[in-house]
């Protein structure tokens, strides 16, 4: 039974990854973009997790909190740039 | 073992489902302030019980208690609201909010 | 618990003691030691780059605002907003900028409000006016303004304001 809602949850995340990336591609403004990138990094950092359980080894934990501290200053770094024009002032 | 089992599933789909439906409201909302909410609120939680159930297989179906894993929820929940808001902010400075060529796309 | 000499700042110690712990993923005797030597060297050399510490007043009031009201509003508010995202017709939304005038000038207290809002029913905190009296909200379904402002009001600022008043 934990394999078939693994296979789901696989499926929902891979779909939500796929709408984040029409959301990537189409904008139509900057801030959209980098919301859509903020959002895939935190699916991909579940998919990880998911890994993790799927492959029965903790190994991953580290590189879904590696993605998760680097998404999120990268997301501020890229949503000040758009503010300021400038990121490190 | 079934029980948890049971658990660890209920908890891998909730979080898979909300993942989803916050991308789905990344997708089909009209404007950039709308498109905000979903993955601000949907996707953290979505994670989060993911994160959860990773935390109760590893503590209960293998050997040892393993929490882990609670830290990256509670590293999204402080940083979400922080993103969101600078996300918001530059927007804000682009003008999106008074620009009507951008509520549809 | 007021911080002294030597352990200026006794909230961060334990913080980072149990972060330590969640990292190591373990509870084991050698790491809680060495956990407890980075949580009081840590808050030492970086004592200057805290310049004021928060002061939790109330603490019953504190978790119990995190741990019950702010918890259970999160789920809530996801369950809600999933609701809206996948109503067949999202023409009905009424998104909405709403005004939410302050009552307090404790940075701390704003900051807090404004995540708890970010993370709350429907609604984005976007801005802070330059005056620092009035915060911007973004609703993701806002049909009544007043009560969406009434109930920030009454339900989260009130109850920051009073945790960190003395």
């Amino acid at each position: 039974m934990l394999n078939i809602a693994l296979i789901i949850a696989f499926v929902f995340i891979t779909l939500a990854q796929l709408l984040n990336l029409y959301r990537l591609f189409k904008g139509p403004s900057l801030p959209d973009r980098i919301l859509a990138l903020d959002t895939m990094y935190i699916n991909a950092l579940a998919l990880f997790v998911l890994l993790g359980i799927f492959f029965d080894t903790t190994t991953y934990f580290e590189a879904a909190l590696i993605i998760a501290v680097m998404g999120f200053i990268s997301t501020v770094a890229t949503s000040k740039y758009l503010m300021r024009g400038d990121i490190v002032e | 073992m079934i029980v948890v089992e049971i658990l660890v599933s209920f908890f891998l789909i909730l979080g898979a489902f909300f993942a989803l439906a916050g991308s789905i409201g990344l997708f089909r909302l009209r404007d950039f302030f709308t498109r905000l909410h979903g993955p601000t609120k949907a996707t953290t939680l979505g994670v989060g019980s993911i994160v959860i159930a990773s935390a109760i297989y590893f503590s209960f179906l293998k050997e040892g208690l393993s929490l882990h894993e609670v830290l990256i929820t509670l590293f999204l929940f402080i940083t979400a609201p922080v993103s969101a808001h600078f996300l918001a902010k530059a927007a804000r400075h682009q003008r999106l909010h008074q620009d009507k060529d951008h509520a549809d796309g | 618990m007021q911080g002294n000499r030597w352990i200026p700042h006794p909230l961060m110690t334990i913080a980072l003691i149990v972060l330590w712990l969640l990292l190591n993923n373990t509870f084991s005797f050698g790491h809680i030691l060495l956990g407890t030597l980075l949580g009081i060297m840590i808050p030492w050399f970086t004592n200057r780059f805290w310049p004021e510490r928060p002061r939790i007043c109330k603490r019953r009031l504190f978790l119990k605002f995190f741990f019950v009201t702010f918890l259970y509003d999160v789920v809530v508010a996801n369950l809600n907003v999933v609701r809206l995202i996948l109503q067949p017709d999202i023409s009905k939304l009424q998104p909405k900028f709403i005004e939410v005038p302050l009552d307090t000038d404790d940075p701390m207290v704003i900051s807090l409000l404004a995540n708890v809002i970010s993370m709350t029913p429907g609604t984005v905190s976007t801005e802070i006016s330059a005056d620092k009296k009035t915060l911007i909200v973004h609703g993701l379904d806002v049909p009544d303004e007043q009560a969406a402002v009434a109930e920030i009001k009454s339900r989260y600022e009130a109850t920051l304001k009073e945790i960190f008043t003395c």
